[in-house]
């Protein structure tokens, strides 16, 4: 391997065929419709929307090209996407659909049939903002409305772990314990259209490990007819939403289950959560998306001058992973928890909601019972005193967040530490006073 | 079928039915005050009462109207509407002191 | 942690800034390096000014903000150097590519350098090249032969080797265009000046 010295900085090279295998240079929208041709759905439906556009653009070609055998459905709207996707997945298809910001919610009473349904559809949704006013960048308030539709919802960081998880949700939607929809969140622009590098599988290995899908139940089943969606009153509808629940409680082992057989064949491990330097820290992030990547690298920097900060990103937000989170919260001093949307209950964003209401279960120590999951009073963290939690506000409509504003968040924390004093609890970080 | 207060482990997911014709066991019979009386002798067999029948409750046997299903007929008269005057083969009558299901 | 390089990209909608980013990150993810690219989106308008950015190193890459203080700077086009962004936050001792048939010393003067002697100022006349090899005024793909010369990212075999490979796959077998475009990075990177 030759080194190459240059002004601009220092490079091993490793020659035109140094790239390791599988190692190649793809935008997350490239990697989203390379995992779908991989997977090879029966039925995907979609309508375009920035910046989602290029998932359907380059499917349509592949369907185009007869790369693959899938059904493509062109439709009038998101809402049209959402129900064609429903009644492919009724019928017994495999059906995928992606969408973005403003087409998420003209699908909005449509996710709520399909998960009340239990049609295992995955969905990509390249995360953007919500109009008013119109903006086509990063945010998170999309998917975040939609977090109470009993989606199972899966986070990237990067579009290695956005191709990974789309693989990975046809398995968990599917599972016969869930039989949930599955959301896989990527930013928007930051992620969908930014080249980057990733591994990816070769195709018979996808196709291998989603395997193929045999519905126990079918609309186009002439031997064993069924109804989908009939009138369910008082008699039996609290009954099924408690199906529900319970179907999403299942979906957190299945989730890691499916992400150990992943690693398997990926040499990759996902958790419901990445918990980053987080064993001796005393300060700590937690926050979605790319920008988990942005605080890693601070972490990193903040690291070497001996600052003790870590990160902790969770990849599933529903089921969300409470508890554990709180394990493995506890005993720092202070954490920041960053949300790219407002939930305007003026008590913060939803990431902090969830993340606190976890750390408050987790001290009032009721939650060992079976149906909550792991003890509360066993964890690795158990006798230990709760951090001071602060929520940031950041990054609305795309506003960059950077290492300096991901640094001013780590002072921030070392401040209320050293000084006791919380000052305001919900705080915008990067927004013009 | 899903058994009447069946708990949320029992009942099918989804709210999906998977036992296909069930309002067949749903007797609404018992809903009738009026009823329909079928006079064969002027029946013309032109079908009409058994396409309008909103609850399916026209029986026919051997290709031919037979008469009226009073396990699920709700007494709606459309039948009687429909059939045409000339024939006048579907007479609607209250159905008074008994109520419930003729089999 | 590896040293990371970032390049800022400034064009106008329609010079290619956004495909020079894309092409020379999947040229240097080709040659192994771990990279990014990405443009800067706004009101997507023909001529309007636009910024696209790279990221280079030898280690994953994991940060996801924009380049605030790139080390090398492309201009595509020279009329964007009278707005002062083209220079804001560069990196000590980084480098200016400017398309512009005006020599270094005095795109320097014009940019207002010349205390910044940390500072390397390199220009090529970009958009005439690729008039003469490509027959079209678009800068981008002799701007990454000229940004390859100065900052030495990839050797220069290498780079084009892979460069081919990726021309002939956008231009899905025009040979002309990819010919035309080698050439055009080919010329840059001969004709690129530092003074």
């Amino acid at each position: 391997m030759a080194q190459t010295e240059t002004k601009a900085g220092r490079f091993t090279a490793r020659g035109p065929k140094g790239r390791p295998a599988g190692r190649v240079a793809l935008t997350g929208n490239e990697a989203v419709a390379l995992a779908m041709r991989q997977i090879e759905p029966d039925v995907v439906a979609a309508y375009p929307i920035t910046p989602q556009t290029d998932i359907v653009q380059y499917f349509s070609s592949f369907v185009a090209d007869g790369r693959v055998a899938t059904e493509f459905v062109t439709v009038e709207s998101e809402h049209s996407a959402m129900s064609a996707t429903v009644g492919a997945a009724a019928a017994g298809a495999r059906a995928m659909t992606a969408t973005s910001a403003n087409g998420l919610a003209l699908m909005w009473e449509v996710l709520y049939i399909a998960a009340g349904s239990r049609l295992p559809i995955v969905m990509p949704v390249v995360n953007r903002a919500l109009s008013a006013p119109i903006n086509i960048h990063c945010d998170h308030s999309d998917a975040m409305g939609a977090r109470d539709s009993a989606w199972i919802q899966l986070w990237s960081e990067d579009a290695q772990e956005a191709y990974d998880n789309v693989i990975q949700a046809v398995r968990i939607a599917e599972h016969p314990d869930v039989h949930l929809p599955v959301m896989v969140c990527l930013d928007g622009f930051i992620i969908s259209h930014a080249l980057m590098n990733l591994e990816v599988l070769p195709d018979e290995v996808v196709k291998d490990f989603v395997g193929s899908y045999r519905p126990d139940s079918s609309l186009l089943d002439p031997e064993r007819p069924i109804t989908v969606g009939p009138l369910d009153l008082y008699d039996f509808y609290f009954e099924h939403k408690r199906q529900q629940a319970e179907a999403m409680r299942a979906a957190a082992p299945v989730i890691r289950e499916v992400a150990e057989d992943y690693e398997t064949v990926s040499g990759r491990r996902y958790g419901d959560f990445d918990a980053y330097r987080l064993e001796d820290a005393h300060t700590a992030v937690v926050v979605l998306g790319s920008a988990a990547g942005t605080a890693r690298f601070v972490v990193d920097e903040l690291r070497r001058d001996g600052r003790r900060v870590g990160l902790l990103k969770p990849r599933v937000f529903r089921p969300f992973p409470g508890l554990e989170l709180a394990d493995a919260l506890a005993g720092l001093d202070a954490v920041a928890v960053l949300d790219r949307s407002d939930s305007f209950s003026t008590m913060g964003g939803p990431l902090f909601a969830e993340t606190r209401a976890a750390l408050y279960q987790r001290a009032v120590g009721r939650a060992n019972r079976k149906d909550s999951g792991p003890s509360s009073g066993s964890g690795p963290g158990n006798g230990r005193p709760l951090p001071i939690t602060v929520n940031f506000i950041y990054g609305l409509g795309g506003r960059d967040i950077d290492p300096g504003d991901m640094r001013a968040v780590f002072s921030r924390l070392a401040r209320v530490v050293e000084t006791g004093d919380t000052g305001d609890v919900v705080n915008y970080l990067g927004v013009r006073e | 079928m899903v058994r009447e207060g069946a708990g949320w482990r029992d009942i099918p997911r989804g709210g999906l039915i998977l036992s296909p014709g069930n309002a067949a066991r749903y007797v609404t019979g018992d809903w009738r005050t009026f009823r329909p009386t079928w006079h064969p002798e002027r029946c013309i067999q032109c079908f009409l009462c058994w396409v309008y029948c909103p609850d399916a409750a026209i029986e026919v046997k051997d290709g031919k109207v037979a008469g009226v299903d009073y396990k699920h007929c709700k007494g709606c008269g459309i039948c009687a509407t429909e059939c045409p005057d000339k024939a006048h083969a579907l007479t609607m009558e209250r159905d008074e002191g008994e109520r419930g299901v003729e089999v | 942690m590896a040293d990371i390089v970032e390049v800022r990209w400034h064009g106008r909608g329609g010079q290619g800034a956004k495909t020079a980013a894309l092409l020379l990150a999947e040229a240097a993810s080709e040659a192994g390096l771990h990279v990014q690219g990405f443009p800067e989106y706004g009101p997507e308008r023909m001529g309007a000014p636009v910024l696209a950015f790279n990221r280079f190193s030898d280690e994953p890459i994991t940060l996801h903000s924009h380049v605030a203080e790139p080390s090398v700077v492309a201009v595509l086009d020279p009329t964007l150097i009278r707005d002062q962004g083209v220079v804001a936050g560069i990196k000590d001792g980084g480098a200016l590519v400017v398309n512009t048939p005006v020599p270094p010393g005095d795109m320097r003067r014009r940019l207002g350098l010349e205390a910044r002697k940390d500072l390397r100022v390199a220009t090529v006349d970009a958009s005439v090249i690729a008039l003469r090899t490509i027959g079209q005024a678009i800068p981008n793909t002799p701007m990454m032969g000229a940004v390859i010369k100065v900052t030495g990212l990839l050797e220069f075999d290498q780079f084009i080797e892979v460069t081919e490979k990726l021309l002939a796959q956008k231009f899905k077998g025009r040979r002309e265009l990819v010919a035309g475009n080698l050439e055009a990075i080919k010329a840059a990177y001969g004709e690129v000046d530092e003074g």
